[in-house]
């Protein structure tokens, strides 16, 4: 029943947020919301999980993994927004504190969803409640990325209610009871008729991978986190993109349990693969800072898309890198907020030496952007090194060498970016802006980065004994 | 499962062809709007007569024939051109595209297994070539409006195929996809009058601020 309390609470403390006149107190809403949800996950987590109202409801090891993502990392954006809504006084902040709260709610109800319908509504709802988050600078350019990103991803989502239908009518056709609980479905799967099967697979692939960006349905991703603030663009790229991937992990758990996964399988591989190329291509030459993110969340959902196709021991490595790309990902828009505003600017040719300006800010950018791109001791090192392994060592060597030799170039593209502006030296010529870094605005990202260090180093007894129980979950059903 | 329905199919592909090769955007709502009431009058034909099924054409008739029509004829109003822009490959390029589409949409659905019930109906090819004439209208077309008009095309190709599943789908979540469709509808009917206010135009083609610097 916790889980229906964890969903409730955000959707309460949105409607304060609506309600309350006072656009200064109102942000204060969101830290109260997340502490709470964060303890209660917690004792959530620690909860064996009991199916419940029919199955629909579930908090399985893979939905307590993607819970503990999104509550911390919606923890961390709360505690910031306090402040950065303060330097913006100018906008109404009523839509950007229920909009989250909202979609915090929604991601809840996906971690814990069973019923395919129940989780395409919630990850629907989670789309539908950033759009006016994406909007919140209220000018053109931010208008053309609104406008791109809700209707690329409602066809997405289109596409992924369609092939729902088809995975309800493939049970129909094989005479079986009609269902869309998980776990029934995991029991039909290999007398399901291949041709629906592969079709409903295809379809949720195109639809969810476009809601994760995975290329080249990724066209809308670029647009909305360059132009969103980087507050909003943490929540994009941690949380919404996260639950992309949990709905694709979803119908993975039905189709490997089916009778020949060779199909599902080389349709991941191939997506990854080509997502990673096309992320490491525009990787190269981006000089804006937060579009330069929204290609390394391309190139890490790539990631993930492969790593679900090799199968086996990556499959620990999806879990763990689940938490690790989330959270990095976090810290790197929080900061590249703080950039945005310290120098009015993106764009490396202003935003320059990010260090003297803003020392514990650069610093953080650096240290989570070397995190980001596998460095130890951050998690994601770990979890790319178990994606390596698990592809030498299961024989994908060309698939490996590929992933290796493209991360390589992402990396450096993204170094000819960070270097400067960590490094360079600010610009002489351009006014300095009021930004001052305040407390609020530097410890949400260091905590973050601090959990990720920690992890990386030592994973907890129950953190490990949840992430081997996830990972066993993606196995096939027999 | 009757001949009714099958005419009423028939009817929804016309429509596609209308949206397709219609120059004014009111009329593209109204069209719309005349399919959403056909598919909501479609589990009545299909079904034995039950109170989830009247719950539902309810539900449909209110939804896909009156709010979301009138939402976009309000966003409509408040725009300043009330004709489409020349689609990227003209008029009737679109409705070539539109019928080849359909043709192809019968060829596919033929080759599928279905259950012997389903056999010969007009249902699964219907819905692919509704599916497909929405992607051209999204494709082709430039006015944000007529996106929209070609996003619910593609919709009610989704429902159309869902009708094969009305036993089997529980009401609550045709009712939440439906709930959900209307809010994103929304949400879009007010991003074209915010497109508008900044363009003073909701010709999509001039958004191109957005992109890679070669």
């Amino acid at each position: 029943m916790l889980i229906l309390l964890l969903t409730t609470i955000p959707l309460a403390g949105a409607l304060v947020t609506w309600l309350v006149p006072s656009g200064h107190r109102r942000p204060l809403v969101l830290p109260v919301v997340a502490c709470l949800h964060l303890l209660l996950s917690g004792f959530a987590i620690a909860q064996p999980s009991a199916p419940l109202m029919n199955g629909w409801i579930c908090l399985d090891a893979v939905g307590k993994l993607f819970l503990l993502e999104f509550s911390a990392l919606f923890a961390a954006c709360a505690f910031y927004a306090v402040n950065y809504l303060q330097y913006r006084k100018e906008r109404n902040n009523r839509g950007i504190c229920t909009g989250f709260l909202v979609c915090l709610s929604a991601m809840t109800l996906a971690t814990a969803a069973h019923h395919l319908g129940l989780l395409w509504l919630a990850i629907e709802t989670t789309t539908l409640s950033m759009a006016p988050l994406v909007y919140f600078n209220r000018n053109a350019r931010s208008i053309e990325a609104t406008w791109k990103y809700m209707l690329i991803c409602s066809i997405g989502i289109a596409l992924a209610l369609l092939g729902i239908l088809f995975l309800a009518y493939a049970t129909v056709v094989a005479g079986l009871t009609p269902s869309l609980i998980l776990n029934t479905l995991q029991g039909y799967a290999p007398s399901l008729p291949n041709v629906w099967l592969n079709a409903a697979f295809a379809l949720m692939l195109v639809g969810y991978g476009t809601k994760m960006g995975l290329a080249p349905m990724h066209t809308w991703k670029p647009d909305a986190y360059g132009e969103a603030p980087g507050l909003v663009g943490a929540m994009l790229a941690g949380g919404l993109a996260n639950c992309g991937l949990l709905g694709l992990i979803r119908i993975y758990q039905i189709c490997i349990s089916s009778s020949d996964v060779h199909f599902y399988k080389t349709c991941l591989i191939g997506i990854g693969l080509f997502s990673i190329a096309v992320a490491a291509i525009f990787l190269v030459r981006q000089t804006d800072i937060k579009r330069m993110l929204a290609y390394s969340s391309v190139e890490h959902m790539g990631l993930f898309a492969v790593a679900l196709g090799l199968g086996g021991k990556a499959l620990y490595g999806v879990m763990l890198h689940l938490i690790g790309n989330g959270l990095a990902k976090g810290v790197l828009f929080l900061t590249s907020g703080n950039i945005h505003r310290a120098f009015a600017s993106k764009n490396r040719e202003f935003a320059r030496g990010t260090l003297k300006r803003a020392p514990w800010t650069g610093a953080l950018f650096l240290a989570a952007f070397l995190a980001m791109t596998g460095s130890p001791p951050f998690l994601p090192f770990a979890s790319e090194f178990v994606f390596f392994t698990a592809a030498f060592s299961q024989g994908h060597i060309i698939t490996g060498s590929l992933m290796a030799l493209l991360l390589m170039v992402a990396f450096l593209g993204m170094t000819l970016t960070v270097v400067p502006v960590v490094f360079g030296d600010p610009p002489k010529d351009r006014e300095r802006t009021r930004y001052r870094e305040t407390f609020l605005l530097v410890a949400p990202p260091l905590a973050l980065l601090v959990v990720l260090g920690i992890l990386g180093l030592w994973l907890p007894q129950p953190l490990y004994r949840l992430v081997v129980e996830a990972a066993g979950l993606l196995e096939a059903v027999r | 499962m009757n001949s009714a329905a099958d005419q009423l199919l028939v009817f929804v592909l016309l429509i596609n062809i209308l949206i397709l090769g219609t120059r004014r955007t009111n009329i593209a709502i109204r069209a719309i709007a005349a399919q959403g009431i056909v598919l909501g009058l479609l589990p009545l034909m299909t079904h034995s007569f039950h109170s989830h099924i009247l719950i539902i054409t309810i539900f449909v008739l209110l939804a896909k024939g009156v709010c979301i029509p009138w939402l976009l004829l309000g966003a409509l109003k408040k725009a300043d051109s009330k004709e489409d822009l020349q689609p990227v490959f003209g008029y009737s390029g679109n409705i070539i595209a539109g019928a080849i589409t359909t043709v192809l949409a019968f060829v596919f659905a033929a080759k599928l297994p279905l259950a012997p019930i389903h056999q010969g109906l007009l249902i699964v090819p219907a819905s692919l070539a509704t599916i497909l004439a929405g992607f051209i209208a999204i494709a082709n077309r430039r006015q944000a409006i007529n996106q929209v008009v070609g996003y619910l095309m593609l919709e009610n190709g989704i429902f159309i195929f869902g009708l094969l599943l009305t036993e089997a789908m529980p009401l609550m979540v045709e009712a939440g996809a439906l709930l959900d469709l209307i809010a994103g509808i929304f949400v879009m009917g007010l991003i074209i009058r915010q497109i508008n206010r900044e363009f003073s135009s909701i010709d999509t083609s001039r958004m191109t601020a957005l992109r890679e610097v070669e």
